[in-house]
């Protein structure tokens, strides 16, 4: 390359995109993770008493056993570090409200682990938040 | 249509005022990576972690009474406060495409919000 240098930094848009989609995995990530610790929830847990030594190891045990739950907390994680990832580069501005899709995927999860229905609502709703996530995806490459 | 308690609307609308500073503390905390991974524990990040996990607590107290179609938008005002503070502090422009993005993703969540019911 000669002296004319771009104004542009040459990876911005390649690096804004592999943010976007760290992001994007991010959203997957929280959404599963609602999901398990849903299922987690419902898992029968023994009374604790934290006065009582006697009643924390079945509780631990439980917990332990508590496979949901406990995928669920690893999927928590895995989203920070995602977040985090697809934080190194790009606009926080643009990048922070794509966490929005998490709403969507919660929804059609939703429908296929809770028989959850799909409505207009939903369904405009959906489209719409997908629509936005599409339009700051443009505003950051444009950027 | 049962009222949602003005208290559950304070109560999330604090939870995404904590989440915004935890996304500022994030990108803070993330711009350290550039020099490599072994840099992953500084205080920016456990700032960040830290703001995140405890907006959940205002945030479940929240939605334990009322509508989610008017509390989940709410969820909404965490983006723009990160509009707004990514100006303050990263110098990141503020353009019509960002606002009419955060613009659909609210309405967007409020329908969502709406389905729920």
């Amino acid at each position: 390359m000669t002296s004319s240098a771009p104004a542009v930094p040459r990876h911005s848009v390649k690096r804004s995109n592999t943010s976007i989609y760290l992001v994007l995995g991010c959203t997957v990530f929280a959404a599963a993770a609602q999901v398990l610790m849903k299922f987690g929830a419902t898992h029968a847990m023994p009374a604790v008493n934290p006065a009582n030594p006697a009643t924390w190891m079945p509780f631990a045990v439980t917990l332990l056993g508590n496979l949901p739950l406990l995928l669920g907390y690893c999927m928590s994680a895995g989203t920070a570090f995602l977040l985090i990832m697809g934080l190194r580069h790009g606009e926080l501005s643009t990048l922070y409200p794509i966490i929005s899709m998490s709403y969507v995927w919660v929804d059609l999860l939703s429908m296929y682990f809770f028989h959850e229905h799909m409505n207009v609502w939903k369904a405009a709703g959906i489209f719409l938040v997908i629509g936005g996530v599409a339009l700051l995806g443009r505003a950051g490459s444009n950027a | 249509m049962n009222a949602t308690p003005l208290s559950s609307i304070a109560l999330v609308l604090l939870a995404s005022v904590i989440g915004s500073f935890g996304a500022v503390f994030l990108k803070l905390g993330a711009a350290h990576l550039a020099g490599g991974m072994r840099y992953i524990f500084n205080w920016q990040l456990l700032a960040g972690v830290s703001l995140y996990l405890g907006s959940s607590v205002p945030f479940v107290m929240g939605l334990k009474h009322g509508e989610l179609s008017v509390l989940y938008p709410m969820v909404s005002a965490s983006y723009i406060c990160t509009l707004f503070w990514s100006r303050l502090f990263f110098n990141e422009p503020i353009t019509k495409a960002k606002v009419a993005a955060l613009g659909l993703i609210f309405v967007g969540i409020m329908c969502i919000g709406v389905g729920a019911r």
